[in-house]
């Protein structure tokens, strides 16, 4: 067990002793992402420097067959840069630079390690930004996006991680460097910049990425709308979209997740009577065109049962509306000792029908939900309040989240958005592919990664992968039309 | 038809009884059109086990069908639209549907997807398996951006259901992005779920002509105000049907955004730009992507946007004249003539030099199996292709010349 100290000091030989950590308090830091459920001290952790640096870490440890995780800022919240004490976590936090940014060709060059926000700090003086944000977003890496696919709420009119990112090179598991698609977005022979983005870790780690860069929206305009219930708030976030608006964003917040927020000092005046709230924000080239869709979209929040919606007409009133949202989060964790995010997706129409189950799942196993979510993608986020001290509880909390991604499943939906699948979803993965489906992806993960090496154990529960070589050897199926005849 | 063709002809008859149509295409190759996926799934895992040499073919429209092969395998009788929600903004499509006809069942029920493939008369699954997105991919993204899940028939018969029905969706390993663009070289693609999008209440075109250089500049100044333009084209005069280039600019969106943008394009450029009437403007552009196949091949050439005119000058260098269509946005231009494979290959590895991948999207069939659909990989990619092809066709099935040598 462990990761054999010859292999410790080959890799201090590369990085320098300082940047190399086995001490188990200092591997502590290391054994949680962002979900409270999941703990893991892996056995190294090694902080590359340089892109040269974390390309030869690789090839040592490919060498003694030592499986690594990649970790960017550990904002995850799956469970997928968790390594165990047989392997070695690479952090990339060190490799911050931001490369290269052409604003003539929209487009930016980084090192894995760059935190979002810092990338849009970079690209703003042009006018141009790094448009998917998740929440994480002042912490979290671009490297971490791209293993992901990180969404956002902005991602409803502008894409997720996949749709912004252009070329990527990448250090294989096995050591050997290569350049994935193009600056300008064509692919170079089939996607492997879109089978890479979202892999979670697992055919090998970006070393160099090519975003694309968006331009700045030079009007925004925000909407608050609340409703006597969450139904009527999910009919009008299909009203919206069906009338053929794209917001920037469109997100919509619970009755138990207003509370919580206006209980805190993050109080963004949101009715605490309401069902729900949904804030609507538009962008576009000119004020006039916010002005104009803004009171379009308004009016068609009221006919669907808006109580009020109140307009930001400044940058600060936008805060304030935006206020609630962002925080909810940190809202509800200050009234809860533990709180699970779950991450799934509806059809945008299933909505009213699926939060009134998750209340129901809620009920029957006497658990609190508040719903923070990205309506406008169907992306539900239901936040269950738990201690982790309490056996009992934590078992309810996980049948009661089961339970929520098979109704999710049922209406149409998946079982993860943005979060992935990491270490906690692996369970769930055949309610949505089937054995030859899953076999597919594990056989498409040892095209990259031969040893499995590279993240291992995540995303694909390797029990429910049909075999894809012995199916093979298998042959033809049998015959459909057993008695034959012409067509 | 030979004695092997006439044996695999009963082979197939006996296998799939009434679940296909069964005859021959006019050089007496056996040809069948299953009706269902698990047709589809038994005839090329039949094939994987029989040593058949498979070509996968959609209406004719876009790819010559004429790949050297036993069977001929069709989407024809696939074209069915089995799940279409205007309010959620998804349609799942059978590949075999003719583009046409999807988008009058998409209008049909107040939607659209933004893409527009060059070419007439093709299926969704030509233009997905193919990647041909057209000059909408300047605003709305390539064709794999469009695309929720796919149904892919493997190489070895087996059915693989990637992606999903939702809009947003991490779960897994993304092979539908694997499956989009690379002509077959996996399986085939039996339906495709589709991101839709409200028809949109405004839909513009402005057109100017001059010099092509000239046109190009003016492009990038369109750019460089921080509009992004549906489309932002500069066509040849083959293209145009003109006496010189012309750039047409389309601007979709709700009627204050489309006002807004109209502005915006004005006053970036010099260049006298008018605004078509909106029956001129919705000839325009299916007229010029109909020229796509004007010659016996067409190809992509990507490129940054500054640095079009060079990838032009390359294409104008090493081809003979064609019609040429130039997505400034995109970065790709798109040429269509009559080329040998010898002169395609010089090209695309004169531009590999200067990082432009050449895709040969369509071209008879020795001129396709000669030069590959990609080629002049990065070090490691070759590698990488081969090893995903043997995964999904590990008995060599499917008629594709990829091109991952």
């Amino acid at each position: 067990m462990g990761v054999p100290a010859r292999v410790t000091s080959a890799l201090a030989g590369v990085v320098g002793r300082g940047s190399v950590r086995v001490a188990p308090a200092e591997l502590e830091t290391y054994a949680s992402d962002g979900l409270p459920t999941h703990h893991s001290r892996p056995g190294a952790v090694v902080l590359p420097g340089t892109r040269e640096e974390l390309v030869r870490v690789v090839q040592l440890l490919a060498y003694h067959r030592v499986p690594f995780v990649a970790r960017g800022a550990g904002t995850g919240l799956s469970g997928g840069a968790l390594a165990d004490a047989d392997a070695v976590l690479i952090s990339l936090t060190r490799l911050t630079r931001i490369l290269e940014v052409d604003p003539a060709n929209r487009l930016a060059v980084v090192e894995p390690g760059v935190v979002n926000t810092r990338l849009t700090a970079a690209t703003e003086p042009h006018g141009l930004h790094y448009a998917p944000d998740p929440s994480s977003q002042t912490v979290c890496t671009i490297g971490g996006n791209v293993a992901e696919n990180a969404g956002g709420p902005h991602c409803l009119k502008y894409g997720v991680t996949t749709n912004h990112i252009l070329e990527l090179e990448v250090v294989l598991p096995d050591g050997s460097v290569t350049t994935l698609g193009s600056k300008h977005g064509e692919p170079w022979g089939p996607d492997l910049v879109g089978l890479f983005v979202g892999s979670e870790g697992m055919f090998g780690i970006a070393t160099r990425i090519t975003v694309r860069l968006t331009p700045l929206p030079k009007a925004v305009r925000t909407l608050l709308a609340d409703f006597e219930t969450l139904r009527i708030a999910g009919e009008a976030v299909s009203a919206i979209i069906g009338h053929g608006f794209v917001p920037a964003a469109l997100e919509m917040i619970d009755r138990n997740c207003i509370r919580a927020v206006e209980a805190s000092i993050y109080a963004a005046g949101y009715p605490t009577d309401a069902g729900a709230v949904l804030l609507v924000e538009l962008d576009g080239a000119a004020e006039a065109v916010v002005v104009a869709e803004g009171a379009e979209v308004e009016r068609l929040l009221r006919a669907c049962g808006a109580r009020t919606v109140q307009v930001a007409s400044d940058a600060s009133e936008r805060e304030r509306l935006w206020q609630g949202r962002k925080k909810a989060f940190g809202a509800l964790g200050r009234v809860n000792r533990d709180l699970f995010v779950q991450d799934t997706v509806v059809p945008r129409s299933a909505l009213p029908h699926v939060l009134e189950q998750v209340d129901r799942i809620a009920l029957a196993h006497g658990i609190h939900i508040a719903n923070v979510f990205h309506a406008g993608d169907g992306n539900l986020h239901p936040n269950i309040a738990f201690d982790s001290r309490d056996p009992d509880q934590l078992e309810r909390v996980e049948r009661a989240s089961a339970e929520i991604l098979e109704v999710c499943v049922a209406a149409g939906g998946t079982i993860t958005g943005e979060h992935g699948v990491g270490a906690d979803k692996l369970r769930y993965m055949p309610l949505i592919f089937d054995g030859d489906t899953l076999g597919a992806m594990r056989a498409v993960h040892l095209v990259f990664d031969p040893d499995e090496i590279a993240n291992p154990g995540k995303v694909l529960p390797i029990h429910a992968c049909r075999d894809w070589r012995r199916a093979a050897a298998g042959g033809a199926p049998a015959p459909m039309a057993a008695a034959g005849g012409g067509a | 038809m030979g004695g092997a063709g006439l044996s695999i002809v009963r082979r197939l008859r006996s296998l799939l009884g009434a679940d296909a149509a069964i005859g021959t295409d006019a050089a007496g190759l056996p040809r069948v059109a299953p009706r269902s996926e698990e047709a589809v799934a038994l005839v090329l895992g039949t094939a994987a086990s029989e040593g058949w040499r498979v070509r996968i073919e959609g209406t004719a429209g876009w790819m010559p069908p004429d790949a050297a092969a036993d069977v001929a395998l069709t989407t024809g009788q696939l074209t069915q639209i089995p799940h279409l929600d205007a309010s959620d903004l998804v349609a799942t499509v059978q590949a075999g549907v003719v583009w046409n006809d999807l988008r009058r069942a998409l209008a049909d029920h107040g939607t659209w997807t933004a893409i527009d493939p060059p070419g007439s008369g093709r299926s969704l699954g030509s233009v997905v398996a193919t990647g041909t997105a057209g000059p909408l991919r300047g605003g709305f993204g390539n064709v794999r951006d469009h695309l929720l899940g796919v149904t892919l028939v493997t190489g070895d018969g087996r059915v693989i259901r990637p992606g999903g029905r939702v809009v947003k969706n991490v779960a897994g390993f993304d092979l539908t992005k694997l499956a989009a663009g690379s002509f077959g070289a996996f399986g085939l693609l039996t339906s495709v779920t589709l991101r839709l999008r409200a028809v949109p209440r405004a839909d513009l075109t402005l057109v100017g002509s001059g010099q092509r250089d000239a046109l190009l500049t003016a492009a990038q100044a369109i750019l460089e105000t921080g509009t992004t333009p549906a489309a932002l084209e500069v066509l040849s005069p083959r293209a145009a049907r003109a006496n010189d280039w012309m750039l047409a600019v389309r601007l979709v969106g709700s009627d204050p955004e489309v006002d807004a943008a109209r502005v915006a394009v004005g006053g970036a450029v010099a260049l006298p730009l008018h605004e078509l009437p909106v029956q001129e403007a919705a000839r325009l552009w299916p007229e010029a992507l109909a020229g796509a196949t004007l010659g016996g091949s067409t190809l992509r050439l990507g490129t940054l946007p500054t640095s079009l005119d060079d990838a032009l000058d390359l294409v104008e260098h090493h081809l003979p004249e064609g019609w040429l269509s130039v997505g400034v946005g995109a970065g790709i231009v798109r040429w269509s003539g009559d080329a040998t494979a010898e002169r395609l290959k010089l090209l695309r590895r004169a531009a590999a030099q200067q990082e432009m991948p050449l895709t040969l999207e369509r071209a008879p069939w020795e001129v396709r199996a000669q030069t590959g659909h990609f080629g002049a990989y990065r070090e490691g990619v070759g590698r990488l292709v081969s090893a995903l092809r043997h995964t999904f066709d590990p008995a060599g099935v499917l008629v594709v010349p990829v091109g991952d040598a």
